[in-house]
């Protein structure tokens, strides 16, 4: 019997989950409310909670001011700087349980890397990006997130690999397939959901990133969450464009929240929780 | 760790180092360089007014000591991160439970829940700031309906309302993280060991202490872990609600940081800040994984 699972007291939980999901939706249904106001609406008092048409203004504003740019940028650093820790990660991942190069200590001195507050290295990467020529440059953005997101994919692939029987590539290996073509042909195959969800949470964990393109990037290359603080003037608060910006940023997330909630748990518990 | 059968015997040695070369090679390029820069400019004296990169002895080092602004980031850290840090856990950990057994749209509620963590920190502080305004935001609204009258907080201005706002949003964030890791464990827990105990006639107490919390205790150590180490560098959303401010009110170690060395430039004292928090952060690491392996 399973008293939690029926009758008033099934009623009474699932009005408590609604209730509490709604709290945590709120926000963000407030933002892309706010995305979608009149100027009037916006600064009504009281508040508006509900615009009484859609105004998508805010949102053709980016576009035509060319704001929408930052969106873009986010989209080529995130996008390429996943799929180059990717590749990168994903072979290093392989050596090391396969191989063993390193041992522990390699493994281990890798995940470090991603205890260090960013903050503290902040500022020699700025002067070694200003000495390189690579500060507001695609380039110089993307090479960081890859170098910030190795460590991550490395541990996520190396304990998706160490999951796989070993006898498999062996037998593909006696068959004469070559190291590269057995990770190719053989390995991918089988991690394919790992590396999805590990390629997702890289493309996160850049998309999100605030402080490294704060102080890496002018005009150029700002992506969207520099863009979103930009909003928020001394003199005035640009409500609108904080709103549309914001939720051109949030609209992918809803997607990966939508799709990939079987990997949410292993990828945010840095693989510490199968789920 | 695996078993040595797990690794392959095959001759190609120059692969074994072939492909872990990049990856080692672009970590390093961002990992070790900043830090033999760290430690070479903090003894050195870069300022705003002038560059003298001789040696300077640990000067900068021995003003941290002295520097109350650096002591009181510091302790806004660890006291907002000692009451974020449980609030998180204890609602996520009842979250759990409210989600433990099945649901109609069990799936849909979890991704909503959901949505705050994925989420970058900036727009979730945006959306708090837009949130808290105190004449068009619905907060003070909501407050206005309960209390029956106007209400006009100034959440992030005022110096009494700053935390708890920065809170807010911290924790509306932060909870789902908790919620879904724990669930998780909480879903791995054996249920016939659970019915056995409630025939047995134990307690709802003495089932979390005899059972739950011995099995869910590793997932919750890693979920705190990953977590205070976050809120230990938190930045974006006190970045983007109030920059530090008002004054230096809700100012933490890592804004200070940025303070220091993007606004003042005072590039060898930043660096000094930045070495002394690395060491302290690797020791208090290394102490708590101690005790967790000691625990075991």
């Amino acid at each position: 019997m399973k008293p939690w699972s029926t009758g008033w007291r099934l009623a009474l939980r699932f009005g408590l989950a609604v209730v509490i999901a709604v709290m945590f939706l709120f926000p963000i249904y407030w933002l892309a409310a706010i995305s979608l106001k009149s100027p009037e609406e916006i600064f009504a008092y009281p508040p508006v909670w509900l615009p009484e048409k859609p105004n998508f203004s805010s949102y053709i504003t980016l576009f035509r001011d060319g704001d929408a740019w930052a969106v873009w940028n986010s989209l080529v650093t995130a996008g390429i700087s996943t799929v180059l820790a990717m590749i990168f990660g994903t072979l290093a991942a392989y050596a090391i349980v396969r191989y063993r190069t390193g041992g522990d200590h390699l493994a281990i001195w890798i995940i470090s890397q991603r205890m260090i507050p960013p903050i503290c290295v902040a500022f020699p990467i700025f002067l070694l990006y200003v000495l390189l020529g690579l500060i507001d440059t695609y380039t110089g953005l993307i090479a960081l997130y890859t170098a910030f997101n190795l460590p991550y994919v490395i541990w996520m692939m190396r304990g998706y690999i160490q999951d796989i029987p070993v006898d498999l590539e062996q037998s593909a290996m006696v068959d004469g397939l070559s190291r590269l073509a057995v990770i190719r042909k053989v390995v991918l195959p089988m991690v394919k959901g790992g590396f999805f969800a590990t390629a997702v949470f890289t493309f996160i964990f850049a998309w999100n990133d605030f402080l490294f393109a704060l102080i890496l990037t002018r005009s150029e290359v700002v992506t969207y969450p520099v863009q979103v603080t930009g909003y928020f003037g001394s003199q005035s608060t640009f409500w609108s464009k904080i709103g549309a910006m914001s939720m051109l940023g949030v609209l992918p997330m809803m997607i990966v929240v939508g799709t990939m909630q079987r990997f949410i748990v292993r990828g945010m518990s840095m693989g510490a929780v199968k789920g | 760790m695996h078993a040595k059968s797990s690794a392959l015997a095959d001759n190609a040695t120059v692969l074994r180092y072939a492909l872990v070369a990049p990856a080692v090679f672009i970590i390093l390029m961002i990992g070790l360089y900043p830090f033999v820069k760290l430690a070479a400019t903090s003894v050195q004296d870069i300022t705003m007014f002038g560059a003298d990169r001789s040696f300077q002895g640990f000067k900068h080092y021995a003003r941290l000591m002295e520097d109350d602004r650096l002591w009181e980031a510091i302790w806004h850290t660890t006291v907002f991160t000692a009451i974020a840090l449980p609030i998180e856990l204890i609602l996520g950990y009842l979250l759990a439970l409210l989600f433990l057994h099945p649901l109609p749209f069990r799936r849909t509620l979890i991704a909503i829940i959901l949505l705050p963590t994925v989420i970058s920190p900036i727009v979730a502080g945006a959306t708090w700031r837009l949130m808290l305004d105190q004449r068009f935001g619905p907060i003070n609204q909501m407050i206005g309906w309960i209390v029956g009258g106007e209400v006009e907080i100034l959440w992030t201005i005022n110096p009494t309302f700053v935390w708890p706002a920065v809170l807010a949003a911290e924790v509306w964030q932060w909870t789902p993280f908790m919620f879904l890791i724990l669930l998780a464990a909480l879903s791995n827990v054996d249920t016939e060991q659970l019915e056995a105990a409630e025939i047995d006639g134990a307690g709802p107490w003495t089932v979390f202490r005899k059972i739950l919390l011995p099995a869910i205790l590793p997932v919750v150590v890693i979920a705190v872990l990953i977590r205070g180490l976050d809120l230990v560098r938190v930045f974006d959303v006190i970045w983007t609600m109030t920059q530090g401010g008002p004054g230096t009110r809700t100012e933490t170690i890592s804004i200070y940081a940025y303070q220091m060395a993007f606004r003042e430039f005072e590039v060898s004292y930043s660096s000094a800040i930045a070495f002394f928090v690395i060491v302290l952060l690797t020791v208090i690491v290394i102490a708590a994984l101690r005790r967790v392996e000691l625990a075991r």
